[in-house]
């Protein structure tokens, strides 16, 4: 490994620290893919009475945010959601 | 005043039988009144690591189903007159005990022993619920990898769970020359992670291996994994310990900075 190579990239120990850190939030949110993919599913269902989303696009995890105020990093739910077409009031009815 | 102890992991092949047999062996040599458990039933390990193997008659099994008596069933170790094993069945498996026949096991015993040590099957089915029944505390061994610390989490909120306090880490295994490049997490990393107080580092040690070859248990010998667990026996014991410094003093870099400092 040449020296350059220390500033390119993270080294082991740090990207396994980091992927422990995320892999721990959801396993202690006891958010099994099962559950998750409960979620997604109610999730595209509710979104879809309002405008029609891309349902093989979509992606939810959880990962951690930055609080505001108090101590740190929290668990978040992250969704993203790709939009197809936004659905006028009238045709939602 | 007897003290139950589970030593866990979660994930297979982490050190928890080596670490309950150097634990154990420590605290008999700070002339403690200890006996192991191998709760491992149908694949018993402990009395191989611990050298005892050829003087086993009857098992945890016999003396729960009422075959022979517990003095009958526990072993005497003829290096250490206050240490006792009592191991496993190799021919049953984890449902020939239930978690409530296993406290009455270990109730009868806290009557004769100071430290009663439990060596926990991996997994956390049937075999873990009966080890980890009768336990006043933990000890929770992990290496620094992923896969085994992602399992210490999950045992650590299972002890939880199931009433089980005191809850302590061991990081078992630690290679100082890959810690230093960044290649292995580090001690503060793994505490920070599973967030409760670390009660020894152990350092990865051929030692080790050697011992386990042999059958004795290396704990208070002058290697460093030795004297990693003779300190955590002091822990054990309420002593504060301050942590070895696991360094690699040899290594070039080492050098260098020393060279620095002076100047």
């Amino acid at each position: 490994m040449g020296l350059m190579d220390l500033f390119k990239r993270k080294n082991s120990g740090e990207i396994a620290r980091d992927r422990l850190k995320l892999l721990l939030v959801s396993d202690r949110a006891n958010c099994s893919p099962e559950v998750m993919e409960k979620i997604k599913n109610d999730i595209i269902q509710v979104i879809s009475k309002y405008m029609e989303i891309d349902a093989e696009g979509l992606d939810i995890q959880i990962t951690q945010t930055e609080s505001e105020g108090n101590n740190g990093n929290v668990p978040a739910l992250y969704a993203n959601i790709p939009i197809k077409d936004m659905k006028h009031s009238a045709d939602s009815q | 005043m007897s003290e139950v102890i589970v030593i866990t992991s979660g994930k297979g092949g982490v050190g928890k039988t080596t670490t309950t047999a150097n634990v154990g062996t420590g605290l008999a040599q700070l002339d403690k009144k200890v006996v192991l458990i191998d709760t491992d039933i149908g694949l018993r390990n402990l009395d191989v690591v611990m050298g005892l193997e050829n003087r086993i008659v009857y098992n945890l099994v016999d003396v729960v189903e009422g075959n022979c008596r517990m003095k009958q069933a526990l072993i005497k170790d003829k290096r250490y007159p206050n240490l006792s094993l009592l191991p496993s069945a190799q021919t049953r498996d984890k449902t020939a005990v239930s978690p409530e026949q296993m406290i009455k096991l270990i109730d009868e015993l806290r009557e004769d022993f100071d430290y009663i040590l439990l060596d926990c099957p991996a997994g956390i089915e049937q075999g873990f619920k009966n080890a980890i029944a009768g336990a006043d505390r933990a000890l929770v061994v992990t290496t620094p990898e992923v896969s085994a610390i992602r399992d210490a989490d999950r045992i650590i909120g299972l002890l939880g769970a199931n009433d089980v306090k005191n809850v302590e880490l061991i990081v078992n295994r630690l290679r100082m020359d890959m810690v230093k490049r960044g290649d292995m997490m580090n001690i503060n990393d793994v505490t920070d992670i599973l967030a409760i107080e670390l009660i020894g580092a152990v350092p990865d040690d051929e030692q080790i291996v050697i011992s386990t070859n042999q059958g004795e248990p290396l704990v208070g010998s002058d290697c460093l994994a030795g004297q990693a667990y003779a300190n955590i026996c002091h822990r054990l014991l309420g002593e504060q310990v301050p942590f070895l410094d696991l360094e690699v003093k040899s290594s070039v870099w080492n050098k260098l900075k020393d060279i620095f400092k002076k100047n």
